[in-house]
This record gives structure tokens, sequence and C-alpha cells, in this order.
């Protein structure tokens, strides 16, 4: 079958705050597939629902046509999961975490042996493999967990935050990895807040935001449909912004505020508008770049993915912080 | 699970094996022959022979009580094991009795080296004593479920102080293990029942010691029962804990 996730009008509840609130899209067998938005969006509990972990509310949510609510062991047998948190187990070496990890999934020993050293291999760990999980680096910890999630051999790889706190070295890393994965025909399911993560690895994605899809369709659909080629950053005090956009009006595709900044959307050509802006006495200073994911999710909703000034406290929950024991 | 506790206690068990007779044997060697001295024998036989058979329990139950409360917990809520497992074709509830078992290993494994040591001190008097292990079973599944229903609720590590001082020690004293029940008040030694400690003393006394009859098969009924009834509790506090 070609669509591997479809989720209809699903709707996850915890108590009384709804985290996921009717979302729907479908994933298909061999992309890499970006749940993208900032932390608190409902990213983590759309996956936790996909494996299984969490109960559903309300909708619907099939994964390789079995349903969620009812064929766990079925789903989970050929599904992967890497966790945003490494839950490795301290207690033992690193290959024998892979080893009893696939004893969870009953696979015989000899096959289990064989397919550690195989990913241990791919993932550079192999001079690593009798270690203990607590002396490796960071990087290779994250590593280890996503080779883990492959132990059973899957047909889908959950990635919840792969690549948070790693090094830009370790980051670059394992995209590689994954993008090596994804060319053997392993369908990647991913959720970041990094742009450049969504952009440089996901063929398809949504856009999150405090439970609801802002967005879908693929980087650079998304990125010249909503705010064109390139960018310029102008720096220029408030109370002179309006001046500034009316004279610019018929030449920009659109424009966001923050604060003393005023983010100009180009859509192709953009000497016209540094012409205005080289004549304008007010502005500070003003930068030119191309478009990227974050200026559409800064178009959409006003905020940036990262930075957060707009999102007051009591609207913000987020499991993943909690000291309790939810997933992640 | 249990074969991932198993794989741990592969690596571990020297120094874990060699801690667990340490401490019982300084219990025996501290009380035993201290107060043993200055105590009468006690329905026939010494001192030392009257708390052995409570040491082999006590060994066991603290075994799988700290084994399934501390390190439970550990495994739980700091490395995320169980969350780990969990995303596997195994659900919460497979974890939690794995997690039972491993426990009640412990439980037999504590006792019967306890057991051993004090029949090579001469203080086991009757080849009802094989059955011993078979106590044990019964004890470990009894604590497991215990320190695991506290280990589904408690907020922080630290409020297992509760669990230890307010239920494990009382049992602990107030078991038989270091005086016969029949020198407390009545309302006492009827509470007693209520201990599954109690019952478990009773037992594994009357087998060292040979004194084996017929009413020893309530005692062994209050436990099958006391824990068939407690065994759904862990598991729907682990699933009401974690998965929301």
């Amino acid at each position: 079958m070609s669509v591997v996730v479809e989720a209809e009008s699903l709707k996850k509840n915890y108590n009384s705050f709804t985290a996921v609130n009717g979302i729907d899209f479908k994933i298909n067998r061999g992309q890499c597939f970006g749940i993208l938005g900032p932390n608190g969006a409902g990213k983590t509990t759309v996956v936790a629902m996909i494996y299984c972990f969490h109960p559903v509310t309300e909708g619907k949510l099939k994964v390789l046509g079995y349903d969620v609510n009812h064929d766990h062991r079925a789903i989970k047998t050929r599904l992967g999961v890497v966790p945003q948190e490494n839950n490795l187990d301290q207690e033992l070496s690193v290959r024998e975490n892979l080893l009893v990890y696939a004893s969870y999934f009953g696979i015989n020993s000899e096959v289990a042996q064989k397919r550690a050293d195989q990913l241990l291999y791919f993932f550079d760990l192999s001079s690593k493999a009798a270690q203990e999980v607590e002396q490796i680096s960071g990087g290779m910890k994250r590593r280890l967990t996503i080779a883990r999630g492959l132990i059973h051999d899957p047909e889908i790889l959950i990635l919840d935050e792969p690549t948070t706190g790693l090094d830009p070295q370790s980051r670059r890393l394992i995209w590689e990895h994954l993008r090596r994965l994804k060319k053997r025909g392993l369908t990647l399911i991913l959720t970041t807040h990094y742009l450049e993560e969504a952009s440089q690895l996901c063929d398809d994605l949504i856009i999150m935001d405090k439970g609801i899809i802002l967005e879908q369709g693929t980087p650079p659909e998304l990125i010249s449909y909503h705010v064109g080629s390139k960018v310029i950053e102008v720096e220029i005090e408030p109370h002179l912004q309006a001046f500034l956009l009316q004279s610019l009006e018929n030449k920009i595709g659109g424009y966001q505020i923050a604060g003393n900044t005023v983010y100009l959307f180009i859509p192709h050509d953009e000497t016209k508008v540094l012409e205005l802006l080289n004549l304008n006495k007010n502005i500070q200073t003003y930068q030119v770049r191309p478009s990227n994911l974050e200026d559409v999710f800064l178009k959409l909703t006003g905020r940036g993915l990262v930075y957060e000034e707009d999102i007051s406290p009591g609207n913000r929950y987020q499991p993943e912080n909690e000291i309790s024991d939810q997933v992640l | 699970m249990l074969n991932r506790n198993l794989v741990v206690f592969k690596k571990t068990w020297p120094t874990s094996i060699a801690f667990n007779i340490v401490e019982p044997l300084l219990y025996l060697a501290a009380l035993g022959i201290g107060l043993g001295v200055m105590i009468d024998d006690i329905e026939g036989m010494t001192y030392t022979q009257f708390i052995a058979p409570g040491i082999v329990a006590t060994s066991a139950m603290w075994a799988s009580a700290a084994e399934c409360s501390y390190d439970s917990f550990v495994r739980m809520h700091y490395q995320k094991i169980y969350h780990a497992i969990v995303a596997t074709p195994i659900n919460l509830r497979e974890v939690v009795v794995g997690e039972l078992l491993y426990g009640t290993f412990k439980s037999v494994l504590s006792g019967t080296v306890i057991l051993i040591v004090i029949a090579l001190l001469g203080l086991v008097l009757s080849p009802w004593a094989l059955l011993v292990p078979f106590v044990l079973v019964l004890n470990g599944l009894v604590f497991s479920q215990i320190a695991m229903i506290w280990t589904g609720i408690v907020p922080k590590i630290d409020n297992f102080a509760y669990f230890f001082t307010l239920v494990v020690t009382p049992m602990f004293l107030f078991s038989g293990i270091f005086f016969p029940m029949d020198v407390l008040p009545e309302i006492v030694q009827t509470l007693a029942w209520l201990l599954p400690l109690y019952h478990i003393v009773v037992l594994l006394r009357s087998l060292t010691l040979g004194t084996v009859g017929p009413e020893l098969i309530i005692h062994l009924l209050w436990l099958l029962v006391f824990i068939a009834a407690i065994f759904p509790l862990p598991q729907i506090l682990m699933h009401r804990r974690l998965i929301k």
C-alpha cells in the first residue's frame, strides 16, 4: 500500500487540555514526512499516538492499515521509534542494548547478533560495541538510539526531535545517515523545530501550532507560496513602519512585523525594493537573505519557531518538560 | 523484561550476592549469640535457632521490596526504560509482570543463600526445609507486588521512605521473627494475621524445624489469596501513571 499512515479529525485531550485539535494528514511510503512546529505544538503527541503509546481521544488513525485503537502489537512490530530523550539502558553495553531490545521483539539470537553488527557498522559505532553506554558521547548515544529503533527491520521509523541538543557536526552526520536510510526505502516520520532540518530532509511536511495544522506541503512549495524567494529584514522604529510599508505596497509579496524588525517577503526580484529602501533615511539597517521555513511560520503565526515571546505561559503545555513520566 | 533484568544481573551478581549474605549473618551473629546468651530456650530451641528462619524471610523480603521499589523506580522514571520497552510489541502490563518476576527471583535467590548458610551452621533441623524455596516464591510475589504498588504512586524517589518506615519495618518487627508472638497482647496477635510476613515466618520456621502440621495450609492459603487479590493493582497503577 502506498499510504502508510492516515489520520482523520485526530484529537487528543489530556484531561482538560487539548493537545491535538482535529487534524488530518496522510503519509506515503518511502517519503520523509516532517512535523514542524514550536515546543508545545502537539508534535510529540501526534507521534505518540501513531506508535500507540497514548490512546486517541477522538478521530481516526491508521498505521499500515491497522487501527491504533486495536492492533497495537501489529503496529509496533512494524514501526521503529526513536524518542526525544535517549532512553538507552545505562546498565548494558552498546551492543547489549541492541541485543536486549531485539529480544523484546522475539527476534532469535542469531538474527539479532547479525543485525546488531550491521547496524553498529552502518552508524559507525562498531568500535564502541563493548563500551558501557554511559561512556559514549551524546552524538553516539543518539546514533545508538536510532540504530536500536531499526533492530527489528521496521517499515516506518519515527524520530522525535532527533538532533535537538546535538552540536552541528553530529547533527549533519545524523542527517546523512537518515538520507541513506531513506534511499533504502524506509519511510521516515520526523518531528522537529529546526527549520533547516525540515528543509534538508523532508519531502512533505505539516506545520503545526497549538494543536492544529497551519499548512501542509513540500518545503519549496510552502516557501515560494507564502514568502517568495527572498526576505529583507529591515530595522526601523515602529512609528515609522506604516509609512515604509505604504511606499512599498505593490512591490512586495507580503510582510510581517516583530518589534523593531519588518520582514519583507519578496516574490522574485528585490532590486526595486532595495532602491526604495536606500532612499529611506529612517531605516537603521537592512539585510537581504533567502527565505526559509521559519519565515513561513512567522507569516502564518506572527511568531518565530524557536523564540516564543508571544506565547503566554498559561497556554503552553509541554509534556516533555514536566517531571512527570509522560512519554519523552 | 525479566530477560533484560537477568542480563544485567549476570554482570553484577558476585558483589550482589556477597552483600546479600553479609548483613543477615551479622544479624544472626549479633542477635543470636549476643541475645542468645541472655535468653532461655524458646519453645525448646535456642534463640539462634528461633530467629534463623526469620532471617531467611527478612533477607528475602528486603531483596524483593528493594528491587521493586527503588530499582524499578529508577528504571521507570530516570532511565525511562519502561517507555523504551512499551514502544515495542511488549505492553506495559507485561513489563510490570516482568519486574514482579524478577523481584521474586531475587527473593528466592536471597533467601536460599541464607538458608544454605544457616544449614551449614546446623540451624536447620528437618528435611522439610527443602520446601522453603517455594515459600520464598510466595514471599517474593507478595513483596514485589506491594513495592510495585508504591512505585506506581510515589511522586519522588524519596517517598519510598514512607514505604519502608511505615510498612516494611513494622512488619519486620512484629511478625514473630525476633520473639514469639504470644508474648504480645491478644489484640496485637490477632492484628498480626493481617501481615503477610507473619504467615511467611510461621511457614518457614515450621519447615526448617520440622514442626509441620495441617494448620500450615491456612497460612499458605492466606498468602495465595493475598497475592491473587493484589495482583492487578501494580499494573493498573502503572498504567494510570504513564499512559494518559
